[in-house]
């Protein structure tokens, strides 16, 4: 069984089409790592993954444990499971992270039929995950994103990931722009969240994150399409020679 | 319409001494030394006030209404429109109450008895032109504390009045304030004597219920050397299809040492989505810091009415003296506000704060109007105006107009502004974690005007959050 399946998915932005015909199957408990040069249609892959309304899919599918996710609306994939941490995360002025992210897990325990956790609660387990990234304790009463730094902001999306607990983890660059400490730390929480069950899929530009977080497959996409797929070892390859010397499989 | 005629037609009896029942409940429509005769019989006003009231009127007939709003309406015809009206008897219970209105308090989250209130479904409560005591004053007469119509002030105090009213706003400051100083009909007065730190929030609902009766609600507070007052005016209006003028004056005066802080809900009926119906708000508040290191803040949440005129103003003219302008306005369905602030900097040392935040949806038009005046001997004057707009949907606009007057090269003005739209990344980020529209679009709303709502009473900032959502609901998507 897998978890997610992506069928001939066409997809626009706009008038042009960005992912053309592009294949790829997740399965549950194992990393997929996604590599491809810029402008391939990684981060369109994630948005429509998560049903981002500036993308269209024109033909395709992409069936979540078995259905059909097209016509979910974005809340509702994520309350089934489906987390996204955005390449780049939006500034949200005035709205105070802790609230945020109570409101967001409040939704999903909802969502399971569990009793919504209460103002006290939730701190006790925020604060358990904040030291364990690393944070600081005032990212509690900041506002969302407004004013994070690069690698703040990114130990953010993996405080939410762990705090929210979905099944199909989508990082989009989540490496970029982060010092070693925080490389480290984003890693471990990811570590962290392997069940055995979760399928992840890791799309980045660099080796050094997948060193940490042992990727079970390589997928390359370029030009809206999975080009190629093959173990990690073809890290090591991509690094040397780049996308040039990948020809695409039959 | 045939009546209109007549009316018009006998209108010019009226001026050669047509005498207006003195028992009857609402007087005719229309305007004349007559209408204001019985104004202030009704009111059972010494005579000076009536002399005060009067030329207020023969200026007003030499004044131009003004035009330079950014709003459009139709032009009001002041001779259609009834200037007194005594509270009707209410509903006998919240049965009789449209399930609409009802439903709205709900939501809002307003006690029963409250709503009782709120519907005149209880008499204590002010009600139309004609306000009622309220219950605190046993607690206040304790302190000193004069708060009270302004009628009755005008027969109790009247050396307080004879002092203080007008001093803020002259009668003829402007064409609404000079129809104010003629025909109000009720409003509040409150005196803080010296070095009172007053004990409790004073709140007045001002309601507006006979149909088609203008309101003239004149406010008037006084905080003599040291005191301190939070003030909290609060409105709701039931639905209705004729436009309404409302037109307050409010004037605020601190003395040496002394803070007020002045906080707003304004929630009138906005009328339908093609702008009928709604209550036009043409109001005029000011206050002057008298006396140095005197502080006077309006904070104001503007959701309400179909058309907004309102600058809330602060003359700084003691040395150390601090104005603050905090607001949120909303305008949704075929809403127009045009609002902001005076800032006059007369004193050394003064300083202002603006914070302005408009929020337009469906077709709502929003304009912020403001001026820092910076006079030749007001040294070391501070502002910093902050103006941030924000837009729901492509149909609604926003619009600002800052003005800096300085006669000062000292002094420091810094201003910023910002319009944006409700970000599609941002309403998408909050989604992709499993929060539904609505929740996310309120959630971004609320963030944006925390600056403001962070002034308000606590009580009253949990009023404003669920206002602004309910007026807020179905303008997205
Ligand atoms: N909103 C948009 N409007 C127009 N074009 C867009 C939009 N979003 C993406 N594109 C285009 O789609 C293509 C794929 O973009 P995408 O962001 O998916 O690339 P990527 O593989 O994630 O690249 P990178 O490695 O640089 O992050 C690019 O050519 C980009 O310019
Ligand atoms: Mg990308």
């Amino acid at each position: 069984m897998k978890i997610l399946e992506i069928k001939d998915v066409h997809a626009k932005i706009g008038e042009k089409e960005i992912l053309k015909g592009l294949n790829l199957e997740l399965e549950p408990g194992k990393v997929h790592a996604i590599m491809g040069p810029n402008g391939a249609g990684k981060s369109t892959l994630s948005k429509t993954i998560v049903g981002h309304y500036d993308v269209e899919v024109t033909e395709g599918d992409i069936l979540y444990k078995g259905k059909s996710i097209l016509n979910m609306e974005p809340e509702e994939r994520a309350l089934e499971g489906i987390f996204l941490s955005f390449q780049h995360p939006v500034e949200i002025p005035g709205v105070n992270n802790a609230y945020f992210l109570r409101t967001a897990l409040n939704a999903k325990r909802k969502h399971e039929g569990k009793e919504e956790l209460n103002a006290a609660e939730f701190l006790r387990e925020m604060k358990k995950y904040l030291e364990m990234l690393g944070m600081k304790a005032d990212m509690i009463s900041r506002s969302l994103n407004e004013g994070f730094s690069g690698g703040e902001k990114k130990r953010n999306e993996i405080l939410q990931m762990l705090m929210l607990e979905p099944e199909v983890i989508i990082l989009d660059e989540i490496d970029s722009g982060l010092d070693i400490d925080a490389l480290r730390a984003v890693s471990e929480g990811i570590n962290m969240m392997k069940d055995g069950k979760r399928s992840f899929l890791v799309i980045t530009h660099y080796s050094r994150i997948l060193d940490y977080i042992k990727p079970d497959y390589i997928h390359v996409l370029k030009d809206g399409r999975i080009i190629k797929t093959a173990g990690p070892e073809l890290v090591a390859q991509l690094e040397e020679e780049g996308y040039e010397s990948i020809e695409e499989e039959a | 319409m045939a009546q209109e005629e007549i009316n018009k037609a006998v209108s010019g009896e009226y001026s050669l001494g047509f005498e207006i029942d003195i028992e009857t409940d609402v007087v005719p429509p229309g305007l004349n030394e007559d209408t204001i005769r019985f104004i202030s019989k009704k009111k059972e006003e010494p005579e000076w006030m009536l002399e005060l009231r009067l030329k207020a009127f023969e200026k007003w007939q030499k004044m131009e209404e003004p035009r330079w709003g950014h709003l459009k309406y139709e032009p009001i015809d002041y001779q259609s429109i009834s200037y007194f009206a005594a509270p009707k008897k209410g509903p006998e219970s919240l049965d009789e109450v449209d399930p609409k209105i009802l439903e709205a308090y709900k939501k809002l989250g307003i006690p029963l008895e409250e709503q009782k209130q709120l519907a005149g479904v209880a008499v204590d409560a002010v009600v139309d032109s004609v306000s009622v005591k309220t219950t605190y004053t046993e607690e206040l007469n304790k302190h000193g504390i004069i708060f009270c119509s302004i009628s009755e002030a005008i027969k109790d105090y009247p050396e307080l009045i004879k002092k203080y009213m007008f001093s803020v706003v002259p009668m003829t400051d402007n064409f609404y304030a000079a129809l104010n100083s003629a025909v109000f009909t009720d409003g509040t007065f409150v005196y803080i004597p010296k070095g009172v730190r007053c004990p409790m929030e004073l709140s007045t609902y001002f309601r507006i219920n006979a149909l088609n009766t203008g309101q003239f609600e004149r406010t008037l507070i006084v905080a003599d050397e040291g005191s301190y007052v939070s003030y909290n005016e609060g409105c709701s209006a039931p639905t209705r299809d004729e436009n309404q003028l409302h037109a307050a004056v409010v004037e605020l005066v601190a003395m040496k040492d002394a803070e007020i802080k002045y906080s707003t809900i304004q929630n009138w009926y906005p009328g339908d989505e093609n702008g009928k119906g709604g209550i036009y708000n043409f109001v005029t508040k000011r206050g002057i810091c008298a006396g140095d290191n005197s502080k006077i803040s309006w904070t104001q949440v503007e959701t309400g009415s179909a058309i907004t005129w309102k600058y809330p103003s602060c003359i700084l003219k003691g040395d150390n003296s601090v104005g603050e302008f905090y607001s949120v306005a909303v305008t949704t369905l075929a809403q127009q506000a045009d609002t902001g602030t005076k800032m006059i900097h007369l004193g050394k040392n003064t300083s202002s704060t603006i914070i302005s935040k408009g929020i337009s949806a469906m077709k709502g038009q929003n304009t912020y109007r403001g001026l820092v005046k910076i006079g030749a001997n007001a040294h070391g004057a501070r502002n910093y105006s902050e103006c941030d707009s924000l837009l729901i949907g492509d149909q609604c606009g926003a619009h600002t107009f800052p003005y800096l007057e300085s006669k000062d090269i000292h002094g420091q003005v810094e201003h910023e502004a910002t319009t944006s739209k409700i970000s599609d990344e941002q309403l998408f980020y909050l989604r992709q974690r499993g929060i539904d529209e609505e929740s996310a679009v309120s959630m971004i709303v609320h963030g944006f005007c925390k600056e403001v709502f962070s002034q308000l009473p606590m009580e009253y900032a949990v009023e404003a959050k669920a206002l602004l959502e309910l007026t807020l609901e179905g303008s997205v998507g």
